[in-house]
Parts: structure tokens; sequence; C-alpha cells
């Protein structure tokens, strides 16, 4: 069991470590002098999903229009947007589709209470459970404890062997 | 005892209906095409620009041309194959006498451009080059072929996503345009 969780673990990490090496790739050209702007647009283009791809990040995707919202982010951050500026620039023009971090609507409620209602349900089932399991506990008999009580006795006697 | 008992059909029935409206959910998603995005620009004014005209480079035009009347965005470019499987029924749109501007979207080369227009027939009013795809950004286009549908106060009212096909037109376009070709004659405006 440990070595089926400590390969699963070694499987994700390296897959962990070739998403950061393609990144590095497309970050190549993007020079900076100040480490927050470069901080916050690697952050960015992270957070920033390419409308042309289905599932992948601007950083991530190799088609030109990621290549461009890019550039276009690197530029805005260059000249001193906030991170919520570059958001509300790319959901203006692409809809909420351009970032990974879905607005709060009643729309998109189940993707945030999703979880936590999953949780809730679990914690009702075990307490159900558990609560059930108490009932069933039953009430022994003076005969049965008797019973019980040489049983005991008699398996001492047994392990002393 | 009859708490428990009321209590006991709705653990019955929650799980259920949870799973009937994932059942809903998921069904709907095998038949949407996730390909398709709405337009963020729907209902909202045509962004501003200044862009070149194809043929002649020394003409600029800003989004006032695409305000004063009813019409057809059309982004294309040479790349593009599915722009050229539309372009026939562009230039019959055209024919018919509806009003379709262009906008030429990061195409290889202004020569090639107009290569195209020249060989394959021009439907176009006028066409707008953008050469880096700025503009296109303002749009929130993100491939080509797009078509916007504009009305009179120059307002996207529909993008359209992928060639405009006599299905397409029929079903979808014609309808909203000539209802915005109505409004637009009602208001003394010349078609």
């Amino acid at each position: 069991m440990k070595h089926w969780l400590a390969m699963l673990f070694a499987v994700l990490m390296a897959s962990v470590g070739s998403i950061s090496v393609s990144y590095a790739v497309n970050l190549e050209t993007y020079q900076f002098d100040d480490p927050n702007k470069e901080a916050l647009f690697r952050e960015l283009i992270n957070e920033l999903r390419c409308p042309k791809c289905q599932n992948q990040s601007i950083a991530d995707s190799d088609a030109p229009l990621a290549k461009d919202l890019r550039d276009r982010t690197y530029l805005m951050v260059q000249q001193g947007a906030t991170k919520q500026e570059v958001v509300d620039y790319m959901v203006a023009r692409y809809g909420d589709f351009a970032y990974y971090r879905p607005p709060v609507r009643l729309s998109t409620l189940v993707l945030w209470l999703g979880p936590v209602l999953v949780v809730l349900i679990g914690a009702l089932v075990i307490i159900v459970r558990v609560r059930q399991q108490r009932h069933e506990e039953v009430e022994l008999s003076d005969h049965e404890r008797e019973q019980l009580a040489a049983l005991q006795s008699s398996g001492q006697d047994n392990d002393h062997d | 005892m009859a708490q428990p008992n009321r209590f006991k059909w709705l653990v019955l029935a929650l799980p259920l209906l949870a799973f009937l409206w994932l059942t809903i959910f998921l069904l709907r998603g095998l038949f949407s095409d996730p390909t398709e995005l709405s337009s963020a620009l729907v209902g909202k004014p045509v962004p501003q620009f200044e862009l070149p005209d194809i043929y002649d480079p020394s003409t600029t035009y800003t989004e006032a041309v695409l305000h004063g009347r009813p019409m057809l965005l059309n982004v294309w470019a040479t790349w593009c194959p599915t722009c050229r499987a539309e372009h026939a029924y562009l230039n019959k749109l055209a024919q018919q006498g509806v009003y379709i501007v262009g906008l030429n979207y990061k195409d290889d080369s202004r020569a090639k451009a107009v290569d195209w227009l020249n060989t394959l027939g021009d439907p176009y009013r006028l066409n707008l080059f953008d050469e880096r795809g700025a503009v296109a950004i303002d749009f929130g286009v993100y491939g080509a072929p797009e078509t916007f549908l504009i009305n009179a106060n120059g307002e996207v009212m529909y993008r359209h996503v992928g060639d405009v096909n006599e299905r397409v037109w029929s079903t979808i376009l014609e309808p909203q345009y000539r209802a915005l070709m109505a409004d637009f004659e009602r208001a003394g405006g010349q078609p």
C-alpha cells in the first residue's frame, strides 16, 4: 500500500515538474526590471484561460492568440496595471471563460457550494450511522452476563497454556 | 413517531433528485458545443479603433464606419480554410444587398489578402486591415471566421462563430438582420 502511494506521489510530482518546464519555454522572451511585475505577470498568465483552447492557460498554450494575449498582459503589467485591471480587460472581451476563477453567480453557485455540500452530506451520513450503531448496543440479561463471564475466564485459562 | 417517517421520505428523495439534476446537467453538456463562446460584447457598442483600408494603406477608418445602419462584420483571413468555404456564400449575400464589412485578421500579407479578394470576389462594402490583431482582441475574436451582427446604433447584437452558410443565415442571422432592417427603415433609414 505504501509503495503504491509513494509511486502515485512520484508520478504527480513529475507531472507538476513538466508543467513548470513548459511555462519556462514561453516566458523566455519577456524581460522585466521589476521582480514584482514579473511575479504578477506569471500569476496572470497562469490564471487567464486561452479562449481558443479548451483547457489551457495562456501560459501553457502555443496558440497564436495565447501569445497575443501574453503580449497584451505583458504590456499592461509593464504599464503598471493591477491584477484586477488585466482580468477585467480580458473578461470584458472574452467573457467569464477567460478567467480560471469563476465569479459567484446563481449559475456558478454549484461550483462554489458543491464541495462544501458534499462534505456536509458526508458528515451527515457519518453522524447518522454512528447514532444508529449506538442505538443497536444490546443490554445483556443477568443470565447472559454470567455466561459471558464464564467464557472470558475459560478463555483466560486457555491463554495460560 | 410521524416525524421520522417524513424524514425518511426526504432522505430517500434527495439523492434521487440530486441524481436527476446531475443527469440533466450532464446530458445538456453532451449536446453543447464547448468551442462556441457567447460574445461578451453583445448589447454593447463596438470598440473604438483606427485601422487602414485593406486596398489603400493611406485611408484609415474608425469605429464610425460601423455605425448608422444594420450590418454584418465578418472576421476573415487567407490562412483560414473555413473563410474560403464561406466566401462564396458571403458573395451571394452581398448580391442580395446585405451590408457586410470585412475585418481582415492577422493575415500573412496585405498583398495576399487583396489577391484573395480579386480572385474570389469582394462581398465587403469596406475592409479593415488588422495586421497585428489588436482590434480583433477588443472584439473578443478568438478565431476566424466570426461574424458580428451590428445594429444602426453601432451595438453588437449577436456573434456567430464559424462559417456563415445557408442554414446559419436563414435560421439565425437573417431573422435578426431583417428585424434590425425593419426598425432602421421605419426610422427613415435608406436600405
